[in-house]
């Protein structure tokens, strides 16, 4: 195994990660970045690297390069000892230890999944999901596709896909007109954002957006064949190759957890200097709280300040980041889940993707912990990841649990681990 | 294809653009799906991150690899199912 030593080590290439790793790095401080995709931008600044059309992720990304920030791409934590401050991390053939000073935690978060019937079908995806699938290469032009779910991410991703030649039948957001609405007349004290969706608007020319409507149901034998929306009290169905469906955003908190960082409302706790409840461990971005780029930056720049402990530098961006917090708060408000979809599963909708576990099997067990013990509901490899928030949302269970490792390994990094 | 990388998905090649990944070279190629489920049904990648383990593959004899975070490179082997 082999050992390395960076003053500042952040876990998570995003808006957050990178922000930070820059801060620090200007100083002359040694920062390493580690992420488990296969290049930094995280899920938002993805292609950036290759075509640069987003001059916030430009900028971000040349600023990291110019001041020789380390990146350790294709690498995932598995566990981590604050005692010792160390963490483990594993790459497609070896495993190492990684020691440091100071620990930045921007693990971003991912999509919220949903179970509905036939939700398991193949071609069935995230929206954020296929999003990502089209930019890592894969075709779509002239595909059929109906984006689904909630949040201002669909209207990106539908934008994004019709650009790329998709032919997107519709849109279709579960929070109601009224509740649209209301936000929406709110956005005028958020100038940028009402450019944002004013172009947004206009990419998406032709493109049905349909409030107050889900996904009920999608059809096909192997794979997807047809979906079924619900638009109010009316049924609308259609054939289609794709369909993108996500329900906002969960935040990645389970490195954090096996860490023994305490949480707030399903987000790691931070104080102002986006300091964790365990010393010399931060977090930065989604996994604070949903929060979107701009948020995400500013956390990650203060975090980045803290761990120098330049506590001035810091303190000059509290002010922006209040801002986008309320916008944030807005945001959630706006886009809250309704109550008809705890009720699309049917009996034989599976909510374990990994271990094929019925809605049937689970509904009946008293909590989270039961039902992994009796139906190894979770216990795949996700670890929970794509069913525990469900179920959150099902049953209203807190699904919170992590042990490492945080991530599946394999058994010869678990030796080396356990030996060293 | 300028820039292009050739691999072989189930003995299947295919020619893909450089910085693809091994999932959406699978969903380019069409004639696969990518593993079937505990109890045999056909699953294919949702997540696109890494994180829901549904687009795991075979890559070059190691098991379990997800094919969302892995760029295809020249000569790979990729087997699914």
């Amino acid at each position: 195994m082999t050992g390395i030593e960076r003053e500042v080590v952040i876990v998570g290439a995003g808006p957050a990660g990178i922000s930070a790793a820059c801060v620090v790095a200007e100083t002359g401080r040694s920062a390493l970045l580690i992420d488990d995709n296969p290049s930094p931008g995280g899920q938002i600044w993805r292609e950036q690297d290759r075509h640069g059309s987003d001059w916030q992720a430009s900028h971000w990304l040349r600023r990291m390069h110019l001041y020789r920030v380390d990146v350790m791409s294709g690498a995932t934590v598995i566990d981590g000892d604050p005692g010792r401050r160390a963490i483990v991390c594993e790459t497609a053939n070896s495993v190492s230890t990684i020691r440091y000073k100071k620990l930045i935690l921007a693990t971003g978060a991912r999509e919220l999944f949903l179970p509905f019937p036939g939700w398991t079908l193949p071609n069935v995806m995230g929206a954020g999901g296929l999003q990502a699938l089209v930019k890592s290469g894969m075709p779509i032009s002239g595909k059929r596709v109906v984006v689904a779910g909630s949040g201002p991410l669909l209207l990106a991703v539908g934008a994004y896909l019709k650009g790329q030649g998709a032919r997107v039948l519709a849109i279709a957001e579960q929070a109601s007109w009224s509740r649209l609405a209301r936000f929406g007349l709110g956005l005028p004290k958020q100038p940028y954002k009402l450019a944002e969706t004013w172009q947004l608007k206009r990419a998406l020319f032709r493109v049905p957006y349909r409030a107050g409507a889900w996904v009920e149901a999608a059809l096909g034998g192997t794979v997807l064949e047809r979906v079924r929306l619900r638009v109010s009290h009316r049924y609308w169905e259609a054939p289609c190759d794709y369909l993108a469906v996500g329900y906002g955003l969960v935040p990645n908190i389970e490195l954090a957890v096996s860490l023994g960082c305490q949480l707030s409302g399903g987000c790691v706790q931070v104080d102002s200097m986006q300091q964790t409840s365990v010393p010399d461990i931060l977090c930065a971005g989604e996994t604070t709280g949903i929060g979107g780029v701009e948020l995400a930056l500013m956390e990650g720049r203060i975090a980045g300040f803290s761990a120098i402990g330049d506590r001035l530098n810091a303190q000059w961006l509290f002010s922006d980041r209040e801002r986008f917090r309320r916008f944030a708060r807005r945001l959630q408000k706006a886009f809250t889940l309704r109550e008809e979809l705890r009720h699309l599963p049917s009996e034989e909708t599976l909510v374990c993707r990994c271990e094929d576990v019925s809605y049937r099997r689970i509904a009946p067990m008293s909590g989270w912990r039961a039902a992994k013990l009796h139906t190894r509901c979770g216990m795949g490899p996700c670890q929970g990841r794509v069913c525990g928030p469900a179920a959150e949302f099902l049953f209203g269970w807190n699904c919170q649990s992590a042990r490492p490792p945080v991530f599946p390994a394999r058994i010869d990094s678990l030796i080396e681990h356990v030996d060293k | 294809m300028a820039d292009s990388v050739w691999i072989s998905i189930d003995e299947l090649p295919v020619e893909v653009e450089h910085g693809t990944t091994v999932a959406a070279a699978i969903l380019k190629s069409d004639t696969a799906g990518f593993r079937r489920s505990v109890t045999g049904k056909w699953r294919g990648p949702v997540c696109g991150m890494g994180i829901c383990f549904e687009c795991r593959v075979t890559i070059n004899g190691q098991p379990h690899r997800r094919s969302c975070l892995v760029y295809c490179e020249s000569g790979m082997m990729v087997r699914t199912k």
